[in-house]
């Protein structure tokens, strides 16, 4: 084991001048398989030291620099519109982003952990559908929440067996759920919506504490929960080093096949918990519920600055992502521009933030 | 009806390479709640008029987008339902499909297999205008349901909704609610359901038309995805976009259940709502007469019913009992009703779930 470990710091060497986390979770890994003494100093100590400066590499510039867009966009969105800057419609774009961001979460996860998910929008649609249409609602708002967590956990940890057991490709595995996903959805709910009669389901969407809505709490502690989980734990830096390189997390003892599955279940939790906002916040289940949820997260991870290939990526950057998405459409509807426009923007920002994290990648071997 | 671009076709196509994957994935999928077709389908039993006495026997194939959506959900139901009522009929339906490749393929299918008439509500009618042709070439009449094919020649009948008509009656009634309010200068939204298809303009220059005879105009106009989800999201953000609203179209009822949501989470009622299609949930809001929802423009979902009616009787050369012509007409436009609480109970029978 030791000759094949040596070759490793030359490889992370190479990738390590370009990002802070990824790197250094990995040249963190012989502490943890106990490899002698670590010129650190001890494991807990070493762990938290080399976290710190993390807090400002590259990404962290470029979720600088997406905090600059949103503020752009707050100009462009008070000088177009009157309406923009008022506090109903900032709590409006941010109840807005609440589901996508809480999907977007474990998306994160799954994408830095060198995945992919593509079928949060049909999880999405079968949860809501199994909490509306198959639990009746007549379990009443527990009920309804717990099928739908359940539902999102179950599918996830499918995608996981097959992927990391199975060995199917991520990307064939989550396309085909998100095809039979949505499947099976059409088919629970006989392609009606199901209207949500319980009430007290219904005012998960209307509540509001201090004038914000319950639905951005709960966005917000779910950011906080995934952020502490990626950078404050060791699941977190396991998922940054099985994304980063595999085979160097299987040799310094990370169980990389369970990882990898669980990485899909926290991925259907997350649209688990999303399904019973979305399904609040329509007052509905329907099989087309989140359509297209798996661009959106997708796209929001990517101008958030994570690799897509994997090893790299910042939560926080993700959710600035969701929120310059959210924002912008905010802004086109305020001054009534068509949806093409809007697509065609959506589109153009993807491809500048892909072309800005090329030029980072291509610098960064030097 | 609601999915449109190359990942939605995609998707489709796994949908049918990965069937078996989803049927495996939740064994409880035969716990559906569906609750049988007769109960809900808009059907007519055959009436006493000359064309319903059993004759010649009438194989229909019939084609459709993908039921992922109430109203064309209906179509196929009722179709199939109207079908069972003939004993001289046998109904061939194939795979609903939002992939206008695939749907050519399943009209070939049905002209391969030699049916005797088809009914086809084509995804996009101008992309599947050969294959409708190659059917008439081929000897089989064509009923073209709904979504119009581009040339005449494509089909035998055509029966369909008014979409135009649909947008005049909806601004007619906002209209007349406006003027009898004494509201002269009034702020008018349009949530529209999908952008480019031609039936969502259709329904939009209806409207702008009916507005423009009273001198009134809509000021803000979105398009959704005719989902609840999209028309939520729509919707809230139009609702920060306007500060005071006086009426709302909204073109979809089952889109209009996230508008409907949206308003309520916004707290917002100093406008009133008119919806369209005609869903059984908003037609019960108009009879409760508890929310925005004032009234909804049908497009009856029964049209499919009577395509099939009408599929019999051209296969067996029989004309329209109550018409004095010999043969079907080769057109006939639906008429969309515009229902309020005062004639609810006529149409809720007729509406779709």
């Amino acid at each position: 084991m030791s000759d094949q470990t040596t070759p490793r710091p030359a490889e992370d060497a190479s990738v390590l001048p370009a990002q802070g986390r990824s790197g250094a979770d990995v040249t963190a890994k012989p502490s943890l398989v106990k490899e002698g003494p670590d010129p650190g100093a001890t494991r807990p100590g070493a762990g938290r030291r080399q976290q710190l400066p993390r807090f400002f590499p590259l990404h962290q510039v470029h979720s600088l620099g997406l905090l600059v867009v949103l503020v752009l966009l707050g100009v462009v969105g008070t000088a177009t519109s009157g309406n923009f800057l008022t506090t109903d419609n900032i709590v409006n774009i941010l109840t807005s982003a609440a589901v996508i961001g809480v999907i977007t979460v474990g998306q994160t996860f799954v994408i830095i952990g060198g995945g992919i998910d593509l079928s949060v929008g049909a999880i999405v649609a079968v949860a809501s559908v199994w909490c509306t249409t198959v639990a009746t609602q007549s379990y009443g708002l527990g009920g309804m929440i717990f099928t739908a967590v359940v539902v999102g956990s179950v599918v996830g940890l499918l995608n996981g067996v097959l992927i990391a057991y199975g060995k199917i490709v991520a990307f064939i595995t989550t396309l085909a759920m998100m095809a039979s996903a949505r499947g099976v959805a059409e088919r629970l709910s006989d392609r009606q919506s199901q209207v949500v009669t319980v009430d007290s389901f219904n005012r998960i969407a209307t509540d509001k504490f201090l004038g914000i809505p319950l639905l951005v709490y709960l966005m917000a502690g779910i950011v906080v929960i995934g952020w502490l989980l990626l950078n404050r734990t060791t699941f977190g830096r396991h998922t940054f080093a099985v994304g980063g390189n595999p085979e160097a997390a299987r040799l310094a003892g990370i169980a990389v096949r369970r990882h990898t599955m669980l990485l899909y279940v926290l991925s259907g939790v997350c649209c688990g918990i999303a399904a019973v906002m979305l399904t609040a916040r329509t007052t509905s289940g329907a099989s087309n519920l989140g359509n297209l949820y798996e661009l959106d997260s997708i796209a929001a991870v990517i101008i958030g600055g994570t690799l897509l290939a994997g090893g790299r990526g910042s939560l926080f950057g993700s959710i600035l992502g969701v929120l310059v998405f959210t924002t912008i459409t905010n802004i086109f509807v305020l001054n009534n521009l068509t949806t093409d426009i809007q697509e065609i923007a959506k589109g153009l920002i993807i491809l500048v933030a892909v072309l800005l994290q090329r030029t980072r990648g291509a610098r960064s071997p030097a | 009806m609601k999915e449109t671009g190359p990942t939605a076709m995609g998707r489709r196509n796994m949908l049918l390479g990965a069937g078996a994957l989803g049927s495996g994935l939740l064994l409880t999928a035969c716990t559906s709640n569906s609750n049988g077709d007769a109960d809900k389908a808009n059907v007519k039993a055959a009436s006493s008029a000359s064309g319903s006495t059993p004759g010649k026997h009438v194989t229909v194939g019939f084609s459709a987008p993908a039921a992922d959506h109430g109203w064309i959900a209906a179509i196929t139901k009722n179709a199939k339902a109207q079908a069972g009522q003939y004993t001289d009929v046998s109904f061939q339906a194939a795979e609903g499909t939002n992939d206008v490749n695939a749907q050519i393929s399943a009209v070939q299918t049905l002209i391969d297999k030699k049916v005797d008439v088809l009914v086809i509500l084509p995804f996009d009618g101008k992309a599947l205008t050969s294959i409708g042709a190659q059917a008439m070439d081929a000897g089989i009449p064509v009923v073209n349901l709904d979504r119009v094919f581009d040339n005449s020649l494509a089909y035998r009948t055509w029966i369909g909704g008014d979409n135009y008509g649909m947008g005049v009656n909806a601004g007619q009634y906002i209209v007349k609610t406006l003027k009898a309010k004494g509201v002269s200068k009034p702020v008018i939204a349009e949530i529209a359901g999908i952008d480019n298809l031609d039936l969502t303009k259709q329904r939009s220059q209806g409207f702008k038309d009916a507005l423009a005879k009273a001198g009134f105009s809509v000021s803000i106009r979105q398009a959704a995805q005719f989902t609840a989800d999209s028309g939520q999201q729509v919707m809230s953000n139009v609702l920060q976009a306007r500060s005071k609203l006086d009426a709302v179209w909204n073109h979809d009822d089952d889109q209009g259940i996230g508008v409907e949501a949206a308003i309520k989470q916004a707290g917002r009622s100093e406008f009133f709502m008119v919806g369209g299609a005609g869903s059984r949930h908003a037609m019960q809001e108009i009879k409760a007469d508890s929310g925005v929802l004032k009234a909804t423009v049908v497009y009856p979902s029964s049209m499919s019913a009577s395509a099939i009616t009408l599929a019999r009787l051209i296969g067996q050369n029989k004309g329209m009992g109550d018409l004095v012509e010999q043969e079907v007409p080769s057109s006939i436009t639906l008429f969309s009703a515009t229902v309020t609480k005062e004639n609810v109970d006529l149409y809720l029978p007729t509406s779709f779930t």
